[in-house]
């Protein structure tokens, strides 16, 4: 059995001479390699890092071997959204009615520079990262991040599943925004996540 | 073979052959022969004729926008069948006038044509549409309006279109607008999310408006429950 | 100028008319039992009337991004069609008005970035007419080369994601094993796959690397294999042309006053092609033909994509066989750096490379609008200059956005799944659309 083939110090196993084909183990450590290996991703793609996911989800590099081969267009039928793209404000709440949609345990990979931080759209239009709106996991820099980026991120994605505790019920607690705002964390963290900085600060003046 | 029959570009007699353009000068150079055209059947509503770069740039009365596209359109020595776009400019000069651009292409004299429309400061930013000649124009307009403020009087829909319709900050594209906008971060995502997705039943763009009594009992409510504001 | 080419249907069991032409005739179940091939009846009396309101999107695997269209039905058939846009509104022109010319490429792979190489290029015209510049001869055949890639890998999208919208899912596999061959020339020549801010103004981000030209070629002789599979895979296949023939129509009036460009247009039965009504780049002197449509629907549209494909590889051939030895960057010191070691070395190139960095070249007063033959359509851009080194106004005339905007006109009267192909035949991309 492939649980077998790979001992960690998570299984327990129990001599297969005696086993009659069974094994014992966490339950923790089960569940949670069933769901790494199986998540099912929900494409929230919006813009060129779409392009790049449909490629990583092509024939050459093929997402399906990290049991990702259904994309669940639904998001009641998934378990990673996967924000690639800019994010503008018109389509906050978009992401964020999709996010609440989708069943726990649930994930999220931010990516991208765009979705993560804005990107190189320091505008009025354009949200400054996606952390403000959803809970984010994995971060994948890059514009667009190449395959061989985003399939890392998976991995690290599929590495921080095999941690979860299920007596760590916190971990898949639901994130009630406020509701006077819709905000889940304060303004003020808002505002300071999403400063100018870099070469966003001299370039903002027109006509020089 | 049944179908269309193909409408052929340049097929205007004795027209030169296309050719990518070499060494255009700066100012000058032979005008669009439609600017002389306009001259003569427009008069004073043609203000001025400049070529820049090869291009041809006609400065009009921006109250008679229709008329003259609609010459342009149906007129056989013209024929501008072609709009390509309606846009505006502000300058960093805020004295300076905004300009309205319409870019019209002839497709049978292969023809480039600049038209502009001046609307001085202090004006109200209105100039007609050109929608009843061009149906291509519906978008472009209200872009142009949601972007800019200009109303097109006589667009049928005026509406914003790329910026949802409670949009409280203005117009982007004017000059005194600054690039993150007018907002904080965060209150500018906290309207933007208090917006909700799912309004989708906007009376006034939906034939069934008329028989809204007919509607099913939850649908009705739903549009009462403020779901009738467009996004 | 090449005639449409009339296709042979023996697959179809949907017939084929006396022009030979399959036709669309629905299929509805005979009172026996069965398929039978009839129009089907009017509506069902007892519904007729009411009303039903769907949306679509924005986040919808067959809105080709974030799309929104609230559709009004009466039974299957569309009465009204509202579409939303503006999902994906980022700023491009504001932003464009803080930047200098050269700053602004990197902005131009991504408003339409399907076709990246050809933005940059397109862009770059448009400021070396502000400036004034001249390109050099092998300048001019690369971005000829870089075009008719970037339109290449740009149908080759849309062919994949439609044939997936309309059911077959082997098509998407294909086109995006050839993607990624082009993807692989772009990293050599300018390092990176999609967003490859290729140009600059004044010439190129960089000169092809060595062996490049092998890479292409080896590219050129195999695509047409892979494109014909898929035209043997769809062209004449039952259900690609039930889905597709007939649907959509635009007359080559409508077409014209709606403002549709590209593909569209010239499936609709207009030749109209920048390249060669207002041809840039010496497109004039390379000998291909423009396919044109006379049905306007889906199925033409179709055809006239893959078509391109075919005339790109032409041109492509014979830009390779072509290609002038020389410089690549024009010799302008207002807008090309000096060479990094003279930069590092002598005090007059360092200052030289400091003030164009950081103040940036100024162009003169004037304006200009530069328009390319873009996959999706006319691309133009406007851009408007008060000899600061930064544009007053850029304006991108998206092709797509107007196309789109005729999508009321096209699905109306048509049934709720026929909306999905009419869509997909516009090719969208909602990074242009939106911008
Ligand atoms: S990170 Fe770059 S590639 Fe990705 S959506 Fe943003 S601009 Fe496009």
């Amino acid at each position: 059995m492939g649980l077998i083939d790979a001992p960690a110090p998570n299984v327990v196993s129990v001599e297969p001479a005696h086993s009659e084909g069974w094994i014992t183990t966490r339950l923790d450590f089960l569940v949670n390699w069933g769901r790494a290996n199986s998540l099912w991703p929900m494409p929230f793609g919006t813009a060129c890092c779409a392009i790049e996911f449909m490629a990583t989800a092509a024939s050459k590099f093929d997402l399906a071997r990290f049991g990702m081969e259904r994309m669940g267009y639904s998001p009641r039928q998934a378990d990673v959204l996967i924000c690639a793209g800019r994010v503008p404000f018109k389509l906050a709440p978009v992401l964020r009615r999709i996010w609440q949609q989708m069943p726990q345990p649930k994930w999220a990979i931010s990516m991208g520079a765009c979705a993560s931080t804005g990107g190189m759209f320091d505008n009025y239009a354009v949200v400054q990262g996606i952390d403000t709106i959803i809970p984010v996991d994995v971060y994948v820099p890059g514009c667009p991040p190449r395959p061989e980026a985003l399939i890392h991120a998976i991995m690290m994605l599929q590495k921080k599943v095999m941690k979860d505790r299920m007596s760590d019920t916190a971990a898949r607690m639901e994130m009630e925004p406020d509701p006077e705002s819709q905000l889940y964390i304060p303004p003020s963290r808002i505002d300071a996540l999403s400063q100018q900085f870099g070469n966003s600060i001299p370039q903002t003046r027109s006509g020089q | 073979m049944s179908g269309f029959t193909v409408i052929r570009a340049g097929t205007a007699p004795d027209l030169p052959t296309p050719a990518t353009p070499k060494r255009v000068p700066h100012r000058g150079g032979a005008a669009n022969p439609s600017a002389e055209a306009l001259k003569a059947r427009f008069g004073d509503a043609i203000r001025r004729v400049d070529v820049v770069w090869g291009e041809t740039s006609v400065t009009i009365d921006a109250a008679k926008v229709l008329d003259i596209v609609r010459w342009l359109h149906d007129d056989t020595s013209q024929s501008y069948e072609y709009l390509v776009d309606v846009t505006a400019v502000e300058f960093r000069d805020r004295a300076l006038p905004i300009e309205v651009i319409w870019h019209l292409r002839s497709i049978k004299y292969r023809r480039f044509l600049r038209l502009k429309g001046l609307i001085e400061k202090g004006n109200p930013l209105s100039v007609p549409s050109v929608w009843a000649v061009y149906k291509g124009a519906d978008w472009l307009e209200r872009e142009c309006y949601d972007m800019f403020g200009i109303t097109f009087t006589g667009h049928p829909d005026l509406r914003r279109i790329l910026l949802w319709e409670q949009y409280a900050e203005g117009f982007p594209l004017r000059k005194d607008f600054p690039l993150r906008g007018r907002f904080s971060r965060a209150e500018q995502l906290r309207q933007a999310l208090s917006a909700n997705p799912e309004a989708r039943y906007s009376m006034e763009e939906l034939s069934i408006a008329d028989a809204f009594a007919e509607l099913p009992l939850d649908m009705r409510e739903r549009i009462k429950h403020g779901e009738s504001t467009g996004e | 100028m090449a005639a449409k080419r009339t296709v042979e249907v023996e697959l179809s069991t949907t017939g084929i008319g006396a022009d030979g032409r399959p036709q669309r005739v629905p299929l509805v179940a005979g009172d026996t039992g069965g398929l039978a091939l009839q129009a089907p009846p009017a509506l069902e009396p007892e519904l007729e009337g009411e009303h039903m309101l769907i949306n679509i999107g924005p986040q919808h695997p067959a809105t080709h991004g974030v799309l929104r269209l609230v559709l009004e039905l009466d039974g299957e058939t569309v009465v009204r069609c509202i579409p939303h846009i503006g999902y994906l509104h980022c700023g491009f022109e504001k932003i464009g008005e803080y930047r200098q010319y050269n700053q602004i490429i990197p902005w131009t792979d991504r408003d339409d970035y399907l076709n990246c190489v050809g933005n940059n290029i397109a862009f770059s015209l448009g400021a070396e007419m502000l400036f004034g510049i001249e390109i050099t001869p092998r300048c001019t055949v690369l971005r000829v080369i870089g075009m008719e890639l970037s339109r290449i890998i740009s149908h080759l999208v849309w062919m994949g994601t439609t044939a997936i919208d309309i059911g077959a899912f082997t098509p998407f596999l294909w086109s995006f094993q050839e993607r990624e061959n082009v993807y692989n020339l772009l990293e050599g020549w300018v390092g990176a796959r999609l967003t490859t801010s290729a140009s600059r103004v004044g010439g190129m981000a960089a000169d092809i690397p060595d062996g490049w030209l092998d890479g292409l070629k080896a590219f050129v002789r195999a695509f047409p294999k892979t494109l014909d599979e898929c035209d043997r895979m769809l062209t004449k296949n039952a259900v690609w042309v039930g889905r597709t023939v007939g649907l959509g129509v635009m007359s080559p009036e409508e077409a014209l006053n709606y403002g549709l460009s590209g593909p569209m247009l010239r499936a609709s039965g207009v030749d109209y092609d920048v390249r060669k009504d207002f041809p840039y780049l010496d497109y004039e002197t390379y000998d291909w033909e423009v396919p044109v449509g006379v049905h306007g629907d889906v199925y033409d549209r179709y055809l006239v994509r893959m078509e391109e494909m075919r005339q790109s590889v032409r041109i492509v051939e014979q830009a390779m066989a072509r290609l002038p030895d020389g410089p690549v960057n024009v010799d302008d010191p207002r807008v090309i750096l000096p060479p990094k070691h003279k930069a590092t070395s002598e005090m007059e190139s360092m200052i030289h490379h400091f003030k164009n960095v950081m103040e940036g070249p100024r162009p003169a007063i004037g304006e200009s609008y530069v328009a390319v033959e873009a996959p999706k359509g006319e691309k133009g851009y406007y851009m408007v200059s008060d000899g600061s080194a930064k544009p007053v106004r850029w304006r991108i005339r998206p092709p797509s956005f107007v196309n789109l905007s005729a999508i009321p006109k096209m699905v109306e009267g048509h049934l709720l799944s026929d909306v999905i192909a009419i869509n997909a035949s516009i090719d969208i991309v909602m990074g242009e659309i939106d911008r």
